[in-house]
């Protein structure tokens, strides 16, 4: 009984380790790779499109109604003591310190990182990962680094566009639709709004793109046991990269606040 | 090691995975400009022999010498020179299916050399031709057959005139005809580009119309190495069991 409880806890113990060493690793050798010529520029481009570009629409949507939201139930909290005009700041704040980055990164982490650990992970049990090592080409600079560059880079991007329609959601809500004095919601924003407050959501949103990236790839990597491994493959990396950007969200917060 | 034109020579291989043996103490000379085939049973190791010899796997124990260097002891910067000598048809072809047939074909020659890129396309369609896949530039992989699939991941492998092709499976899958056909296209392309080509699989019958050298692979040991022909009239019991499998009177103890 207190044997099995032992071997059960060091065995998770132990996978978990080894999950993070080998998600660490991951990392270093995508990263590694970005600095060695000659640099695929192609598949950067082309996975900065399908992570950037087709993930805009969904960021976009989840963004104005998370602002507009935010300007609902702020105003709600705020009418109690008259202080209406406060409802653009805490939209403001909230979307560029808290809510742009980490819901764009939960976003492309559901829609782009489920792709990578799918893609990965086919070409890993239809033998194309093992079919570019015997081409003498090295599979993470063809497959790993080019999505975690262009997650680095994108994610912020995204992020900026979420804060923005955000905003204009929360200024839809409140001023059109709840009569907020305009001169009130804007005056108020950009006096208490700081480009610190923007500069930090875009940073953790460039580290929630490595972190869903590497895990995706990662995971999609070391696929195995054919369809059903695939899928196993691609619910663990949304799960991890999910409960990883929250660990990682509290954790940079209090490191830059 | 390059004598008597042995290109390939595995010493004492030995591999185990999670304690079950896989390899035991495997040895075999593959000469240059044949056809060596590897016969066994499914799960009975042949896959694994095959990564090995191309560092896909490391084994626990043994060398292989490929033209002079044990690669069982290179680094994969080493490995990867040896790699470029090397040419492989997989079991499901593993064409990369974000690309179409003709950027598959040309993905090794593009990677590789600095040619101008009408000379790569030239090439391409060139050997996509001697698979009799002309016309068929712009499909995706998945809009052909398997016997399709393979053909182009022949013409893949041969792209960049390799001196050793890999041949894994090559017609399982496949329906009779269509296994037929791609065994004809093996034979054709060694008698005119006279490489070496390794070739493991379980189906016996197909393996004979094209072997000049065949391997028995069983319980982890070549237990039996020689012409066709010396296959069929082996004594040995194992064997005899495997030809009569085929369930041809007469097959095991007659000749070609």
């Amino acid at each position: 009984m207190l044997v099995n409880l032992i071997k059960r806890i060091s065995g998770t113990v132990v996978y978990i380790l080894r999950e993070l060493g080998g998600i660490g690793l991951m990392f270093f050798s995508g990263v590694y790779w970005a600095f060695r010529r000659p640099l695929k520029l192609n598949y950067i481009f082309k996975q900065m499109e399908f992570i950037g570009v087709k993930s805009a629409g969904v960021v976009i949507i989840t963004g104005t109604f998370t602002g507009m939201v935010l300007a609902l139930q702020s105003y709600y909290g705020f009418r109690k003591f008259g202080a209406e005009g406060l409802v653009g700041t805490t939209v403001a704040l909230s979307m560029t310190r808290e809510l742009g980055p980490v819901l764009t990164s939960l976003m492309v982490t559901g829609r782009a990182g489920s792709a990578m650990a799918a893609e990965l992970g086919t070409m890993r049990v239809t033998e194309q990962i093992d079919a570019l090592i015997v081409m003498a080409l090295n599979p993470i600079k063809y497959l790993v680094t080019p999505r975690v560059v262009a997650s680095f880079f994108m994610l912020p991007v995204l992020t900026i566009v979420s804060d923005f329609v955000g905003i204009v959601g929360g200024w839809l809500v409140g001023v059109k639709l709840l009569g907020i004095n305009e001169g009130a919601f804007i005056n108020k924003m950009t006096k208490y709004l700081e480009l610190d407050d923007i500069y930090n959501g875009l940073v953790k949103a460039a580290c929630f793109g490595i972190i869903l990236s590497v895990v995706a790839c990662y995971k999609g990597f070391y696929t195995k046991g054919g369809a059903e491994g695939v899928g196993r493959s691609t619910t663990e990396s949304v799960v991890i990269s999910s409960v990883s950007i929250l660990i990682a969200d509290y954790v940079l917060t209090s490191l830059m606040f | 090691m390059n004598d008597n034109g042995i290109v390939i020579k595995i010493n004492d291989l030995h591999k185990t995975f999670a304690s079950q043996k896989v390899l035991d103490g495997v040895n075999l000379e593959i000469k240059r400009g044949e056809i060596t085939v590897i016969i066994g049973k499914s799960g009975g190791g042949k896959s694994v022999l095959m990564k090995h010899l191309i560092g896909l796997l490391k084994p626990d124990s043994g060398e292989i010498w490929i033209e002079g260097s044990d690669i069982t002891k290179l680094n994969e910067k080493d490995l990867n020179e040896v790699r470029k000598k090397f040419g492989m048809l997989f079991q499901e072809a593993a064409l990369f299916d974000s690309m179409n047939v003709i950027d598959n074909v040309a993905f090794p020659v593009r990677e590789h050399t600095k040619l101008p890129e009408k000379e790569i396309l030239r090439m391409a369609q060139e050997r996509l031709r001697n698979v009799g896949l002309a016309g068929f530039d712009s499909k995706m992989p998945s809009e052909l057959s398997g016997g399709m699939r393979k053909r182009v991941g022949l013409a893949r492998a041969l792209i960049l005139d390799p001196d050793i092709i890999l041949f894994d499976e090559p017609t399982s899958a496949l329906d009779p005809i269509t296994a037929l056909t791609i065994l004809d296209l093996i034979k054709e392309t060694q008698e005119r580009l006279q490489k070496t080509y390794v070739v493991i699989s379980h189906d016996i019958l197909g393996m004979f119309r094209i072997a000049h050298k065949v391997a028995m692979l069983y319980n982890g040991r070549i237990i039996e190495f020689g012409t066709p022909k010396e296959i069929r009239q082996s004594k040995k019991e194992e064997i005899k069991e495997f030809l009569k499998a085929t369930g041809i009177p007469g097959f095991s103890g007659g000749d070609r």
